[in-house]
């Protein structure tokens, strides 16, 4: 498709029009962004600190949603009044429903495997095939959302022709506040604690009386936690299905990998470079350009710089 | 690894509760006796080893179940299996049960080319009801020419296509795109924003739009042009263009899942049917609007209808048409599927499949397909719930082309139909290079 100039496209547009038009094609950017971060929040504390690869991750967020779909369900159905507030509750439930999930795959599964990381990829491609075919009998086979309350749907008009819709501004501020929820809890609680000496050297982390295998179960089952927030967020701007996972699964990948494992400053870092670039290009080009040129160009960088945009200092 | 006593005995378990595969089904009878054997023996209507006996006769049903065209081909296979059970119930098809094998496509085009080998070849089946998107059809072509097999397939599609072993119920080009096009240019669009998901039939069905845009519609223009992989879930910034190039007609041909987050997203970006009818069209005849080709009331179900309301689709059949064949059509199904069951264009379509099948082989008198190919242009089917169809030479069904537009409770409002039927044309002149 040609690249029109922007400019000699929109003959019979006003400045401030325009403005506008860009304005909302940011917005659309930190939206995606938003997007990515939530999706890679969960990725990225378990692959980072852990070095699990969970391929189930797609999986967990997939289990958040239902949560959320089947909770829209049950309160449409039996407490209608309740709907307006429903969706905060749901939104817990999904991290409730997800962290438990994760707490049982880690102690029946992924605890017999940490020193075989390719064993995790096969075993949580197990998990994800098995998570996937449950939701396809619990839920049926087709697309399911949850109904959204009033104050989620539409969109905000500070000014003629600027919409801002605003299930983007709900996205952007769930993405912010769980990612400096997720700093703080590991930077000043006693999980974090555990979690930071748990990575630098694992022997003296447990002849200092550190439980390694309790840390380690309550760091996967709260990354899967985040991944139920995240599906329970997408709720409110596409719909869930049975293999919904496995859309998001290779996205948060990248983003995570390309941040530099192990780093929240980087996963965020890299969401935000990846979705701007990916919304920008798709606006002066095709959604299908946009998405190649951005993946060539993470794959570049990677080659140049593997460790992706933060490395971490790990002590071996 | 050390092969405890506990784990064998689960995985025992676990193999043991595989294998409880869920047997029959209530679509056709057990134990049944032919009736007519007399008249139709074996061994006169099955020269060529398909899956016939003296009481049965078995069919394949190919479709996805899983994956992102789940959505939209879970109805295919009800309301086939809806018409097989009133086939069996009526007597059967030269007095044999018809009987079910499913297999399930999985929204992958590989495994679609893969179950169609094991239904002609391993399953022997007299006729496949299957597919959905282009791409899938496209993929099992190859293997139904080769093998000789019979595929009935329900999708309204790009034409351009008439195969000898293929039976198509859905509408072609010339009778869904060029008709809604030139419905839209009588409301007074005259520029176009044409879109779609990245594969065979948007971005062949655009190609003809924008022909017959540029070169028959006086006046009017394409403004843009873009598509997205199947399965995107992110079409903002696709909106913001939109809003940017402001055109009068927004054609989309967006399929399967990504329907949910495209409409969600719209509304959320203040794009609606009564937000678009307010604007003026570039012509200044009527508002602008936004037509689709794939959206049914399958897509609704699961976009939810506050969200669509207001939109427009062209197809030739939707649940709440008004005749009595489609009132016992709709009746039927809801008694099988429940009551919140839903009927989209696809699925009436894939409903005519068995029926036409089952007539074209009591016309030929046999299961061979070469007989049943040479018995079938001119088989009528009267009741079916779009009013009536026939089949014409090239395979495909004489159909009226209707405008619906979409309501807030996931049902569609007739706003337009052709006055006669549209003969069906895959090759039309003026359109291929």
């Amino acid at each position: 498709m040609p690249n029109i100039p922007i400019f000699a496209a929109v003959g019979g547009y006003e400045l401030h029009e325009l403005k506008d038009i860009f304005i909302m094609q940011g917005f659309a950017g930190l939206t995606l962004f938003s997007v990515f971060l939530l999706m890679a929040l969960g990725l990225v504390i378990i692959f980072g600190q852990m070095k699990v690869i969970n391929m189930a991750h797609g999986e967990f967020l997939t289990a958040g949603a239902y949560t959320t779909v089947f909770l829209s369900k049950m309160t449409q159905t039996y407490l209608p009044k309740l709907m307006p507030i429903y969706f905060p509750i749901a939104m817990l439930a999904a991290f409730g429903v997800a962290f438990l999930i994760g707490w049982i795959v880690e102690y029946l599964l992924i605890r017999h495997l940490y020193s075989r990381p390719l064993d995790t990829l096969l075993a949580t491609w197990g998990i994800s095939m098995l998570m996937r075919e449950t939701f396809r009998l619990l839920f049926g086979a087709r697309e399911a959302g949850a109904v959204m309350p009033n104050w989620l749907m539409g969109s905000l008009s500070p000014s003629e022709g600027l919409d801002i819709p605003i299930n983007g501004i709900f996205l952007l501020s769930t993405a912010v506040f769980m990612t400096l929820f997720i700093f703080f809890l590991l930077q000043r609680s006693h999980w974090g604690l555990c979690v930071r000496a748990t990575l630098v050297d694992r022997t003296m982390a447990n002849a200092v009386g550190i439980n390694t295998a309790r840390t380690d179960r309550m760091t996967f089952a709260i990354g899967c936690g985040l991944a139920g927030i995240a599906g329970a967020a997408f709720t409110t701007y596409s719909s869930v299905s049975p293999s919904a996972g496995s859309l998001y699964i290779i996205d948060s990948f990248i983003v995570v990998v390309f941040g530099g494992a192990g780093n929240i400053l980087g996963t965020v870092l890299s969401a935000f470079g990846i979705a701007q670039a990916q919304s920008i290009l798709e606006f002066f080009t095709s959604g299908v350009i946009a998405k190649v040129m951005v993946l060539l160009t993470v794959i570049v960088i990677l080659m140049i710089r593997p460790q992706g945009l933060i490395a971490t200092k790990i002590r071996r | 690894m050390n092969f405890s006593k506990k784990n064998t005995f689960a995985a025992l378990a676990a193999l043991a509760l595989c294998a409880a595969v869920p047997a029959g089904a209530d679509e056709w009878k057990a134990d049944w006796k032919n009736p007519e054997l007399a008249k139709y023996p074996t061994a006169k209507v099955d020269t060529t080893g398909l899956a016939v006996t003296d009481n049965y006769v078995t069919v394949g049903q190919l479709h996805s179940v899983t994956g992102t065209m789940s959505i939209s081909e879970i109805g295919s296979v009800e309301a086939e299996r809806l018409a097989i059970q009133q086939i069996n119930d009526a007597g059967g098809v030269l007095g044999r049960q018809i009987r079910i094998i499913q297999e399930d496509g999985a929204s992958d085009w590989p495994t679609f080319n893969e179950k169609a080998k094991k239904l002609l070849i391993k399953d022997k089946v007299a006729a496949v009801f299957g597919c959905w998107t282009s791409a899938s059809r496209k993929a099992v072509l190859p293997v139904f020419e080769k093998e000789n097999g019979l595929l009935y397939y329900p999708t309204f599609y790009e034409g351009l296509e008439a195969s000898k072993n293929v039976f198509y119920e859905g509408q072609e080009a010339t009778q869904q795109i060029i008709w809604g096009l030139d419905w839209a240019y009588k409301q007074g669009c005259r520029t176009f924003y044409l879109l779609g998901s990245d594969y065979i039939w948007p971005r062949t069905s655009n190609k003809i739009a924008r022909i017959h845009i540029t070169r028959y519609l006086k006046g009017a223009k394409v403004v843009g042009e873009d598509y997205y992989p199947l399965g995107n879930t992110n079409f903002n910034s696709l909106i913001n263009k939109i809003k940017l190039k402001n055109p009068d007609c927004i054609y989309s041909i967006v399929v399967g899942g990504s329907n949910v987050a495209w409409f969600k997203q719209l509304k959320a970006a203040g794009i609606t049917g009564e937000s678009l009818a307010h604007k003026k069209n570039t012509s200044g005849i009527g508002g602008k609007l936004m037509l689709t080709i794939s959206t049914t009331e399958d897509e609704i179900l699961g976009i939810g209808g506050k969200n669509c309301a207001g939109f427009y689709t062209c197809a030739k059949y939707f649940q709440s048409l008004d005749n009595p064949n489609n009132k016992k059509f709709v009746a039927a199904f809801k008694a099988k599927y429940g009551k919140d069951a839903v009927i989209g264009d696809v699925s009436q379509a894939a409903y005519e499949g068995p029926w036409l099948w089952a007539k074209s082989v009591e016309k030929a008198g046999s299961f061979d397909v070469d007989k049943v190919v040479e018995a079938a242009p001119g088989v009528v089917f009267e009741n079916a719930p779009e009013g009536y169809v026939r089949i014409h030479k090239n395979h495909h069904l004489w159909s009226r082309a209707k405008i619906g537009k979409m309501l807030e409770d996931g049902q569609f409002k007739v706003v337009a139909e052709s006055k006669d039927l549209i003969e069906p044309n895959p090759f039309p002149k003026g359109y291929i290079k």
